[in-house]
């Protein structure tokens, strides 16, 4: 199949993920069940990586900036600027594109092989809204939340750092954090959240949704997925940023 | 009743069914028999309404489901229940959840008449105190149970079956086989079964199709299967040598 079909494809199930769920009961079930499956289960590693990234990027900014006429306030400011703008929301969305990417494909690959969503068709469900609409939501609302985590914890990782390795005091370090901040900052990382979020839902439940064979196609679906997922999220980085920024 | 006229479906250039024309009638057990890839899959699919038919017609007392809005369609796969080969039971639910989930998208009943409900499904195919275990913790034959009483928990007026005893020992699978019938007699369901196993061809089936290379080759009872000449027949249902002295056995009695 080529490109073109794909993307085809792909829209025409989102046309189907959007349409009203047939029962509400059982769509907030699924919802919450999502939320915690897709967000919640997700904070231990998304706190893990933030807090020592963190670290390194004030690390390596102080390594970086060792002249006697850079002020060591610079090191907070260069990371929390790094931080904001591009590790958290995009480095943390292709960590979660890797881990939860691969559990949507396989879950859903898995329900496809073994006849489940056939199961869902002939008793008359929407399959695809019905499985994939919650992920979408719950990505989308949750993960803002998550990387305004990261964030907290990216920039808490620099202080940290800071004060145990003595390239920099913990004061001039909260200098530089709060120098020059500008709120659109936030605004850019939270629409690049909310469209990475998008991509991280929709993405690998195409894959899922569509996979045809057995067991091993729906492990090969899942890297296709994940693999497809950060590509997208690196291009739609890449022409966010132009269209926000410059 | 359904009622089948002309059936035609392909894959692109293969043609699978080629005019398949036949009847099911409620209260009784139908099976569709015949060799892998004679499109038995496809056919057990296409009146699910899985598979669209490029001709042809499919009547389900008389509403032709591809001549139906939406919401009428929906309507009807309310009144269909199926059993899938691999069960098809969802893996994150409970046995228990398992059979409530048409219940729960389909009527607006409270938790307790809902439960009612399960339990009454349950204990119809004699599974007791199951209801809090996952699929993964039953053993074959009980998730085909759990599929049957899910099957059934919406009171369907048509029930479909796809192999339902594959990769069950023998003693299950007749105990799968006297379920489903005693289930069909008792609410006057249409059945529709596609199957591989002679034993139930000899002990279910009230019609027997035997469908050859896409098409229906021969149609009748399990009585009449033993006396037909019908030469692919009688090559793949008496194949095996037990089965070859079955017949003649039965041959022997009647003459």
């Amino acid at each position: 199949m080529n490109y073109i079909e794909h993307i085809g494809k792909y829209f025409l199930m989102l046309v189907q993920v959007f349409k009203k769920p047939q029962k509400n009961r059982v769509f907030y079930e699924a919802l919450m069940k999502e939320i915690e499956e897709l967000g919640l289960k997700s904070l231990g590693i998304i706190i893990f990586i933030s807090f020592f990234i963190g670290g390194v990027i004030a690390l390596q900014t102080a390594l970086n900036l060792d002249s006697p006429f850079i002020p060591d306030s610079l090191i907070g400011f260069a990371a929390k600027r790094s931080i904001i703008l591009e590790f958290a929301p995009t480095f943390c969305s292709i960590i979660l594109a890797g881990k939860v990417g691969s559990y949507i494909t396989s879950s859903i690959g898995a329900m496809r092989v073994t006849e489940q969503i056939d199961a869902l068709e002939v008793m008359g469900i929407n399959a695809i809204s019905y499985l994939v609409l919650p992920k979408v939501l719950s990505t989308v609302f949750f993960y803002p939340f998550l990387i305004i985590l990261a964030m907290i914890m990216g920039i808490f990782g620099g202080w940290v750092t800071g004060v145990l390795s003595g390239l920099f005091t913990g004061a001039d370090y909260i200098i530089g954090i709060q120098t020059t901040f500008d709120p659109f900052l936030i605004t850019y990382a939270m629409i690049k959240t909310l469209v990475f979020a998008f991509l991280i839902a929709t993405v690998p439940s195409y894959h899922g949704y569509y996979v045809k064979g057995g067991s091993i196609a729906v492990g090969k679906a899942s890297t296709q997925a994940v693999v497809w997922t950060i590509i997208l999220i690196v291009l739609a980085n890449y022409f966010l940023t132009q269209m926000l920024l410059t | 009743m359904i009622e089948v006229k002309n059936l035609h479906k392909g894959f692109g250039d293969v043609k699978v069914l080629k005019g398949i024309t036949t009847t099911f009638h409620p209260g009784k057990t139908s099976l569709i028999i015949g060799q892998s890839g004679s499109g038995k899959t496809v056919f057990l699919k296409s009146l699910i309404g899985l598979h669209i038919p490029e001709e042809g017609t499919i009547s389900f007392d008389g509403m032709i489901n591809t001549k139906v809005t939406n919401e009428e369609k929906r309507q009807w796969r309310q009144e269909v229940g199926m059993v899938f080969q691999g069960s098809a039971l969802f893996d994150s639910q409970t046995v228990a959840e398992n059979v409530m989930f048409p219940l729960k998208m389909f009527t607006n009943q409270s938790q307790s008449e809902m439960l009612d409900r399960v339990n009454f499904a349950l204990n119809r195919v004699h599974l007791k105190n199951s209801n809090k275990k996952l699929p993964a913790e039953l053993s074959g034959g009980m998730q085909k149970r759990v599929a049957i009483a899910r099957a059934i928990v919406m009171n369907p007026k048509y029930l479909f079956c796809d192999e339902p005893n594959s990769g069950l020992d023998p003693q299950t699978a007749i105990v799968i086989d006297n379920l489903i019938q005693e289930i069909t007699d008792e609410f006057n369901i249409t059945t529709v079964i596609n199957t591989h196993d002679m034993n139930s061809v000899m002990e279910i089936g009230e019609k027997i199709i035997f469908l050859k290379d896409g098409r229906k080759a021969w149609e009748g009872s399990s009585n009449e299967i033993f006396k037909t000449d019908n030469e692919a027949v009688v090559n793949f249902v008496y194949s095996s040598n037990l089965f070859k002295k079955v017949r003649e056995a039965y041959l022997k009695e009647t003459k």
